[in-house]
């Protein structure tokens, strides 16, 4: 089923040289669980972002393995120590394999 | 007080054992041991469809010594799994946030892998209540 | 201290209420949890306060003739009355009533002139409901009033039960710093509100962190903020006092809506606190509470009580301090009249549905205890008479002045126990299962032996049911004895039974306000006298 999933990212536009950045993502779906039942009484099957990569100038700075426990609207924070300018690239891998991605550039001074 | 909450019949629920055998699934035979990591987490869910979860893990996140994973799980909920984090030294410090379903009173485990292959855990009991009383 | 002093050498005087040897640069003034009282009122003490744990017979777990003797206080005296419930009806015919802001507003501003420059008068929460007027008015009758009254700081719980918007809207009306450290958005995890203010008196940098309840999700109508977040959060009032201590605080005070149990495990655990000033389990303790280096203060509830802390305060640490929990006997205080034509004001557009006159009670009628009351009584034989139940259920709130024998009960009596802004009183069908899971969550919310999972109500009260409680053991093993009192027969797990109750925290909740069931079922009887409560059998203490 297609999902309107919406990535959003929380970065500053700007860091200093070794600063510890919080990076926080959230993306928009329902992560139907698989547990549910709809109104007839039949399984809602599950369908849930399973994977999400962060990439920081090509190079993975971090990854998640997500499962039906995680809430809706996926919500990750990680931290990552800035020594460059750059662009973050963000993935998120739905079950019916759609990848849902978001980019986000930063200066380093 | 309490009153007029709707009851659903209790999910089934995931065990203790479940939860130890997803962690052997990714830790194999080793033994985790209390320390370097911390879980927080509310005393009692405000709501149980988004629990927040936080791990910090003590690390200098060198090449040498740094977090490789988080692994997330729990032991009370239809499925023990809940997540795991890939970590690396660019994220210069170990901590990682998100938010998770509880679906009734139980414990999440936080287990960190560390570079040199020793496992730490932390785990912490999350009430979910039926709520309604107050001062 | 001062007060027993002047108590001891005759009549209470206003003179003699606000005897105190003063300390140091700085006064702390704490109020809290006045529950929309505008005019005086009668408030019995509780008779049973059960502390859990390492909470067991100590402080403010410690009631009636043991809480006389450990504080040193006569029988009969002015303190007895204010402070205990032991001979309550007696003691309040010869002493009157409490509480009053204009009342109020003599004291502060008689301590003001003493100390210029020196007061900071901070509000713990919970001021801004319990009242006809302040249900009308979503808060703002109060908000006016505590703005006259000119507090400088403040936090809130019940307060959230307008929701958020009315939240920030009553935070401007107030006119004053609103502190909530541990309160977050739910898209960001992000500071919802400011978590601290900084303060100069008496040339001391005073921080003050700012703590709402913690469990107003749970304890109240999600819904009703659902895009806020809070929790205790030990790290983050770890870190706002850090931030406070760097930005150059030289005394750090908590304003906490926490509760008490929860005040001295986190006062125990965080360094850097100087000041707790605790409400929400509304405890009056006659004395400061320090643990480790920290000084916690209880200042009751329901405008009954004035807190004065004074500090010497150098070098960033607190050297002496004085303290004294001032009882506000209305009869013995002049009212201030700039703030007794506020409180006229604000009251007049519902003099006359306030004033009406429902019946009479020729029994005590109290609500406040860790178990039934005799207000709650009333209200549970309504419930039941009124949505035609076997049981009813009725919140273990806190609030709610004390009516004597052979007084009239108004409509404003009726909604002092009663105006919150999801009265419904429902009905429906609950399994003897679901009741008993009822009865131990709230009993574990209560009974907890870790104060972190109290959320500092009182038990839920029952009608048409009878059982027993030992508080000492574990959730699910508390609660036995189950019996409808209707038959006299042991509540079956798996049979149904019609419950009424009201104050549920479910959205869509269907039912009428509980406040004209209850008016309703005192006109037709026009007289109550309702017995002391003997179908809840405690033990485990
Ligand atoms: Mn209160
Ligand atoms: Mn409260």
């Amino acid at each position: 089923m297609a999902i309107d999933a919406k990535p959003r990212i929380k970065l500053p536009k700007t860091a200093a040289k070794g600063e510890l950045l919080e990076v926080k993502t959230l993306i928009t779906h329902p992560m139907e669980s698989g547990q549910r039942k709809d109104d007839k009484g039949q399984p809602i099957p599950r369908q849930i972002i399973n994977g999400f990569v962060a990439t920081f100038n090509g190079r993975q700075v971090f990854k998640a393995d997500l499962y039906p426990s995680l809430s809706a609207n996926p919500y990750i924070t990680f931290l990552v120590k800035m020594e460059e300018s750059g662009k973050f690239e963000f993935a998120w891998t739905d079950d019916d394999g759609t990848v849902y991605r978001d980019v986000k550039e930063i200066t380093v001074g | 007080a309490a009153a007029g909450t709707v009851f659903l019949p209790p999910p089934a629920h995931a065990t203790v054992e479940a939860a130890t055998k997803f962690m052997a699934s990714l830790i194999g035979n080793r033994t985790p041991v209390a320390g370097r990591v911390k879980l927080t987490m509310p005393e009692i869910a405000e709501n149980g469809n988004t629990v927040p979860v936080a791990v910090t893990v003590d690390s200098p996140m060198t090449d040498a010594d740094h977090v490789k994973a988080i692994h997330i799980m729990a032991d009370g909920n239809p499925a023990p799994e809940v997540a795991s984090f890939h970590l690396s030294p660019a994220n210069g410090r170990a901590e990682v946030t998100t938010r998770m379903r509880m679906s009734t009173t139980q414990n999440v485990w936080a287990v960190a892998e560390m570079k040199d292959g020793s496992v730490f855990i932390d785990k912490t009991e999350v009430k979910v209540t039926i709520g309604g009383c107050g001062g | 201290g001062s007060l027993s002093q002047a108590i001891a050498e005759g009549a209470i005087t206003q003179d003699g209420l606000l005897r105190f040897d003063p300390v140091g640069t700085v006064t702390l003034l704490h109020v809290t949890d006045i529950h929309a009282q505008l005019v005086p009122i009668f408030f019995r003490e509780p008779s049973v306060n059960l502390g859990i744990g390492e909470a067991a017979g100590v402080a403010p777990h410690v009631t009636g003739d043991a809480f006389l003797k450990k504080f040193g206080i006569r029988q009969g005296s002015a303190e007895a009355y204010a402070f205990s419930s032991v001979g309550y009806a007696g003691l309040a015919a010869e002493y009157g009533r409490v509480g009053g802001l204009d009342r109020m507003a003599t004291l502060v501003k008689a301590i003001r002139a003493e100390r210029p420059g020196k007061t900071l008068l901070l509000e713990g929460g919970d001021s801004l409901q319990g009242s006809y007027g302040a249900l009308k008015t979503r808060g703002g009758d109060m908000a006016a009033a505590l703005k006259a009254l000119g507090v400088e700081g403040c936090t809130f719980h019940w307060e959230f039960t307008y929701g958020t918007e009315r939240v920030k809207e009553l935070i401007e009306e107030l006119g004053c710093p609103f502190v909530a450290g541990n309160v977050l958005d739910t898209e960001w995890d992000e500071q919802a509100f400011k978590p601290y203010e900084m303060y100069e008196r008496g040339g001391v940098k005073i921080a003050v962190v700012g703590q709402a309840f913690p469990y107003t999700p749970v304890a109240n109508p999600r819904y009703m903020n659902p895009t806020l977040s809070f929790g205790i959060r030990e790290d983050l009032v770890r870190k706002h006092v850090e931030a406070a201590r760097a930005e150059g605080a030289g005394l750090v005070v908590l304003l906490s809506h926490n509760g008490f149990d929860v005040d001295r495990k986190l006062a125990s655990r965080v360094a850097g606190i100087d000041v707790v000033l605790s409400g929400h389990t509304h405890d009056a303790v006659p004395a400061v509470v320090p643990v480790g280096r920290t000084l916690i203060v209880a200042s009751g509830s329901h405008g009954k009580f004035l807190s004065r802390l004074d500090l010497d305060v150098r070098g960033g640490e607190v050297k002496d301090y004085r303290f004294q929990l001032i009882p506000v006997f209305s009869d013995a205080i002049a009212p201030d009249p700039d703030m007794a034509g506020v409180v006229e004001g604000l009251r007049a557009p519902f003099k006359s549905e306030i004033s009406r006159v429902v019946g009479r009670t020729d029994g005590l009628l109290y609500r406040r205890g860790n178990f039934n009351g005799t207000w709650d009584d009333l209200i549970c034989r309504a419930l039941i008479e009124e949505r035609d139940a076997e049981i009813s259920l009725s919140p273990g709130f806190r609030w709610g002045a004390t009516l004597l024998p052979g007084q009239d009960i108004t409509m404003d009596d009726i909604y002092n126990q009663t105006a919150i802004t999801y009265p419904a009183a429902y009905r429906m069908q609950m399994s003897g299962a679901q009741i008993k899971d009822i009865l131990e969550d709230v009993a574990d919310n209560l009974f907890n032996p870790d104060p972190y999972y109290q959320q500092g109500g009182d038990m839920v009260r029952v009608g048409g049911l009878g059982y027993a409680i030992d508080v000492s053991k574990p959730m699910g093993q508390r609660i036995g004895a189950l019996t409808l009192l209707r038959t006299g027969q042991a509540i079956d797990a798996s049979a149904s039974y019609a419950v009424a109750g009201w104050a549920s925290v479910n959205e869509g909740t269907e039912g009428p306000p509980v406040y004209d069931l209850v008016r309703r079922f005192i006109e037709r009887r026009q007289v109550v006298n309702i017995p002391e409560n003997e179908t809840v059998k405690v033990s485990g203490f």
